[in-house]
């Protein structure tokens, strides 16, 4: 997999295939849905009772965490379950390529106030990183640091580079990256 | 990709042409609920962790190669489908004391399309069967290259990339 970093920033044109929403990322917090649409208004029975009906999504994004819920030190404790720092959420607003780079953008300043791992995210992603490469150097599942990054990315403070696909070969790389790639190996 | 039965040296290949020693990231699972990906509700099932190692080779200032090894239990399709996307290809390494244990990579690509190469690890230096015998053995088609490589060796791991590169260049102009 190749990655070029100038490829292809992240866009917002990714939404799931199948979603016709007007709201892109299914997001309920969104501003632009506030009313509109409250997924999660009603407190839910630990087994959903729409499980199974084709017409509901059956993952939905949850709100963020109320100011009540557990306080963020509680994320280093090693006990805590993995999904726990995404408040339950096991998919990302959009899907990110395993091998998608990310760099910070936000000013040390702006990370106050942020989630443990968030930090730990931006501050590793100073240099240049894979979503695989946040996963493995920090030691959180890869469904987790997706979401975790789609969080920052969402609010600005990490930039996105998806791998470069060609849309009319079905996202695969395209000539272009290939010979880069082969004359990149054959320097090495 | 770099994929392969169990053992048969995908991390030792990653590691012998990455720039970063190969690095492990992590999915956890349930084995209820594999392919479907929705731990909310399952908190009391065994978790299952399938482990994924990858290496990076950087190739130019504003292009850098990723390496993943696929897990080694082929049940987890689910993370293959999740390495397919934007791939460039595979190096399917093969012991050919156990040939077997390539059936299901070689399957798989060929199902997904996704240009591969065979090629088959020596041990110890050896090489029992030669590269045609193996073609005739697996059924591979005269287009797929098949090469011989130790994954111990830089050399022969980068060259196993750049036949892997050409192959897929000349599927995509085909």
């Amino acid at each position: 997999m190749a990655t070029p970093p100038g490829g292809r920033p992240y866009d917002g044109a990714h939404q799931p295939p199948g979603d016709h929403s007007q709201n892109r990322f299914n997001f309920p917090s969104a501003p632009s849905r506030q009313g509109a649409q409250q997924p999660y208004q009603q407190p839910q029975p630990p087994y959903d009772p729409s499980y199974g009906q084709p017409q509901q999504p059956r993952i939905q994004p949850v709100q963020r965490r109320a100011p009540e819920s557990a306080p963020p030190t509680g994320t280093h404790n090693p006990l805590v379950r993995p999904y726990a720092m995404t408040g339950g959420r096991t998919r990302p607003r959009y899907q990110l390529a395993i091998e998608a780079l990310v760099s910070t953008t936000a000013d040390p300043s702006r990370m106050q106030g942020q989630l443990p791992e968030h930090q730990r995210i931006c501050r590793l992603c100073i240099e240049i990183k894979s979503v695989a490469e946040i996963s493995a150097l920090l030691t959180i599942p890869l469904g987790v640091a997706r979401i975790l990054v789609a969080d920052l990315a969402e609010a600005g403070l990490v930039a996105i580079h998806q791998p470069g696909g060609d849309e009319s070969a079905g996202g695969q790389p395209a000539v272009t990256l290939l010979e880069r790639v082969l004359s990149g190996l054959r320097k090495l | 990709m770099v994929a392969g039965g169990f053992g048969v040296g995908k991390t030792t290949f990653v590691g012998a042409v990455s720039e970063i020693n190969p690095l492990r990231t992590e999915a956890v699972m349930t084995s209820a609920s594999a392919g479907i990906d929705d731990l909310t509700h399952t908190g009391d099932k065994t978790t299952t962790t399938v482990a994924m190692d990858f290496g990076r080779i950087t190739l130019d200032q504003d292009l850098i190669l990723y390496l993943f090894g696929t897990p080694g239990q082929d049940r987890f399709w689910f993370m293959w489908d999740d390495l397919v996307r934007g791939a460039i290809g595979a190096v399917v390494l093969v012991d050919t004391r156990r040939l077997a244990d390539c059936f299901p990579a070689v399957d798989y690509f060929e199902n997904s399309g996704l240009p591969f190469v065979v090629a088959l690890n020596g041990f110890e230096g050896h090489q029992p069967y030669n590269p045609e015998e193996v073609r005739e053995a697996l059924q591979i088609g005269p287009d797929t290259p098949i090469i011989t490589t130790d994954a111990r060796h830089r050399a022969d791991a980068k060259s196993a990339l750049i036949t892997l590169v050409e192959h897929a260049l000349m599927a995509r102009l085909r």
